[in-house]
């Protein structure tokens, strides 16, 4: 796996299920950050040339190389828009979100 | 002569080598017998010895450990915390000023669980300076989670060194050790002491294997924040942890003693206390000095003992109780002061016996601040305190013994 | 060593996988891109320490963890000398083949980790120490710390009618390491990102210790948009208010000497912490600046 995923997280019942003091598995991710956005990166697949700086940039590593071209995983995208300003063929928009 | 605090095991047929040595040196000799992965130390008086023989033993290869010259006592126990981390042995030495520095580390250590070794030199604390020995320092650090531990004389000193790896490193306690010498009473005075062979310790000391460490198969994310919901699980389980070494004290002292021929009892050590009246109760190398004068009040009629306490965390409470049962009345010499109110380890003794409800007569003296000598007439004066106390005198709750003054109260 | 040494890492040829991730920092950290990158550079086989500071603070809380390798929480003074340990018990333990990373920001490097960076250089422990530098103490709220600029307001150096801001210089932390003979030294930002990549796979490779001081703006902490931290962090260089540069035996090498510098005002001005600034402070900066400039164009390699 590439990159850490959200993980089902069963809260302990007894002493024993924590861990043995502050020493855990490492990735290990139980909640989104998508409820931070108010915008959402929307890629034009027509005008990405793959040239990835947007994947570069990113903070958060949710841009992801995929067919050529680069794929966005928005349970962690915080809308923070600094692919959109990176791309250097504008195929990056921020779009209101709606919740 | 006073009869020895610890046993020979007639059955142990084992050559080892005598070496007059101090008890700097004969904690030096236990580290390179157990060869840990990481030494980081600071230098301090009166523990700078230990620093020395120990960066010697490097220089002649007989001591094969990574040796770190750190720059503070915090960066000591940092360092330590890093190589523990990752899964290695470590020691490291402090005392006094240095180990008040790395007091955060003290806390860090405990709470993430590194089985660390620290030998500490108990010496009295700024201001005003003062370079010679008593509890101030380890006692102020009671409440950090470390297992304390309070040792006699050089042999003690070599061989907790060894136990202390084998309590700390037991998955059950994972719990950082401070092995605790007088200072320059115990840590710079010369005796003769049996040096095991390595080989034996080898055998004994299995080697430190955890499944909590940072590792490149299973990678680790460590030292994290906790929220409200969770801090007082981890830290209920640390306090389990502790109570639960006490067990693994006892089975460890009880190994020791059959590999070696040594075997300290436990958790305490008691002197002539099962038909004693009076019994005077103390920590650390003034011992000695208290059971030369009960041998010799036992000669003049007293009915008397000494207890001495090893392990100050997890405290002996039960076994405090049960020693103490039909004694009259108890003193507690604290080199030590909590200031307003009274000497540490009192404190802890008061709060164990108070529990068992009873009338015996409980005495706090405070001596032996800033180095200042235990003598045998100090511990007369106690034991006649006591006898005093319980025929109706005044006695004072807490005193300061041997004050060089006279005090207005 | 990684398994990228050879090759030139860059958006092509970067590993895929992410070392950090989920995370909580604000939307728009520069810090963050910082160490994401750092981590993509060194790759699986790397232990990672951090102190207290944004990045422990937003990547550590129980059970949310979000560094994918090894990496753990130092205290705050500790990282370097938790490092040293790290290193000394990787080497003990016979393990090949690995990086001992620490990320630490302002305090944890130039205050109250100073002490423990000189030691962890003294030593030449074999380490890579990462400042990454966003100007003041921001995960506890934007005080002033001893990398905060001149004039810069923060919640300790406030801006009023007596006092604009922080009265002094930033501290010279790549001098400072550099007086200490370090192994290899250098400063980066990630407005210039190739360079900062290729710095950090040179640290990687470095027999001893290193020293890599990357600026990373926080547009929280400046008061400047969101998607802004790129940006910024190009036009520092820009200005020639911070540069790139290296040491490494003996000798300081300039990256990059620009022929004229862009406009500092316009660069201090968008940002919120230097709106108060009147026209005698900008002189000030400049001045500071040339005078900087012209000593290293004389001494250092161009």
């Amino acid at each position: 796996m590439n990159r850490p995923e959200l993980k089902q997280f069963i809260k302990p019942k007894h002493i024993n299920d924590y861990p043995v003091g502050p020493s855990f598995d490492a990735g290990f991710l139980t909640s989104e950050n998508s409820g931070w956005r108010t915008e959402k990166p929307i890629v034009d697949a027509e005008k990405c040339i793959g040239c990835w700086q947007c994947y570069l940039f990113c903070p958060e590593g949710v841009i992801f190389k995929s067919n050529n071209i680069i794929d966005i995983d928005y349970a962690f995208c915080k809308g923070c828009g600094i692919c959109a300003r990176v791309c250097p063929k504008e195929a990056i928009s921020l779009i209101k979100e709606h919740k | 002569m006073p009869q020895r605090g610890y046993f020979i095991d007639k059955g142990t047929q084992v050559m080892n080598r005598k070496e007059f040595i101090s008890g700097n040196e004969a904690v030096a000799e236990g580290v390179r017998l157990v060869e840990p992965h990481v030494i980081a130390a600071y230098p301090i008086t009166p523990q700078t010895v230990v620093v020395e023989r120990l960066s010697e033993m490097v220089e002649d290869g007989s001591l094969r450990s990574e040796f770190l010259h750190v720059e503070s006592e915090h960066s000591a126990l940092s360092a330590c915390m890093g190589a523990s981390a990752i899964g290695a042995r470590t020691f490291t030495a402090s005392s006094s000023q240095g180990l008040l520095y790395l007091a955060e580390c003290l806390h860090y250590a405990s709470g993430g669980r590194f089985p660390i070794v620290m030998m500490n030199a108990n010496r009295s604390l700024a201001l005003p300076w003062s370079i010679y020995g008593d509890h101030r320092d380890s006692l102020s650090q009671l409440d950090s989670g470390w297992i304390q531990i309070y040792v006699e004389d050089a042999q003690e000193s070599l061989d907790m060194v060894i136990q202390s790896f084998a309590i700390a490193e037991n998955l059950k306690v994972l719990t950082p050790v401070m092995l605790n010498l007088d200072g320059f009473v115990l840590t710079h005075t010369y005796e003769l002491v049996e040096i095991p062979e390595k080989e034996t310790v080898e055998a004994w000391l299995p080697p430190f294997k955890t499944p909590y460490a940072m590792d490149l198969d299973k990678p680790k994310n460590m030292g994290f924040s906790s929220q409200p919901c969770d801090n007082m699980e981890f830290k209920y389980q640390q306090h389990r942890a502790v109570i639960d070494a006490k067990q693994i004290i006892k089975e460890v002292d009880a190994s020791f003693g059959k590999a070696f021929g040594r075997s300290y009892g436990g958790m305490v050590d008691a002197y002539r206390c099962e038909d004693a009246e009076l019994i005077v109760i103390s920590l650390g190398s003034t011992t000695g000095t208290c059971r030369t004068v009960a041998d010799e009040l036992r000669e003049e009629g007293w009915k008397v003992g000494v207890l001495r306490i090893r392990f100050m965390r997890p405290f002996p409470e039960e076994e405090i109780i049960e020693i103490t049962k039909n004694a009259k009345a108890i003193a507690v010499i604290d080199r030590d002061i909590s200031f307003g109110f009274e000497g540490t380890v009192y404190t802890n003794v008061n709060s164990a016996l108070s529990r068992n409800n009873n009338s015996i007569l409980k005495l706090n003296f405070i001596a032996g601040l800033g180095g200042r000598d235990i003598s045998k007439e100090s511990i007369r004066e106690v034991f006649s305190d006591l006898g005093e106390g319980l025929n109706h005198g005044k006695v004072k709750h807490v005193k300061f013994l041997n004050l060089g003054v006279k005090i207005d109260e | 060593m990684s398994n990228q040494a050879i090759t030139k890492i860059n958006a092509r040829t970067i590993t895929d996988k992410e070392f950090f991730y989920g995370h909580k920092a604000c939307a728009g950290c520069g810090g963050s891109v910082a160490v994401r990158l750092a981590l993509k550079v060194l790759g699986e086989r790397t232990f990672t320490v951090v102190p207290a500071g944004c990045m422990s603070a937003v990547g550590f809380i129980y059970p949310q963890l979000c560094f994918a390798n090894n990496a753990i929480i130092s205290t705050f003074p500790g990282t370097a000398s938790m490092l040293s340990g790290v290193a000394a018990g990787a080497k003990a333990l016979g393990l090949k083949d690995y990086h001992v990373v620490g990320i630490a920001g302002d305090g944890g490097t130039a205050d109250i980790g100073i002490q423990a960076l000189s030691g962890a250089i003294d030593r030449r422990d074999k380490i890579i120490y990462i400042c990454y530098d966003n100007e003041a103490y921001m995960n506890t709220g934007i005080q002033k710390s001893g990398l905060t600029p001149f004039g810069a307001k923060t919640t300790t150096t406030p801006a009023g009618q007596n006092i604009r801001g922080t009265v002094t210089q930033k501290k010279n932390m790549f001098e400072i390491v550099a007086a200490h003979g370090i192994d290899y030294a250098a400063t980066a930002s990630i407005g210039y990102i190739q360079d900062f990549l290729n710095k950090i796979q040179k640290a990687s490779q470095v027999e001893g210790t290193s020293y890599i001081h990357v600026f990373a703006p926080c547009p929280t902490g400046w008061g400047t948009p969101v998607d802004s931290a790129i940006d910024i962090a190009k036009e520092v260089v820009d200005t020639g208010l911070w540069y790139l540069a290296e040491y490494e035996n003996d000798e300081f090498t300039l990256n990059r000497n620009p022929k004229a510098f862009s406009s500092v005002e316009k660069y201090l001005k968008q940002q919120s912490r230097f709106k108060h600034l009147i026209d005698e402070d900008i002189e000030t900066i400049v001045t500071s600046r040339d005078k900087k400039w012209e000593r290293i164009r004389r001494t250092w390699k161009l």
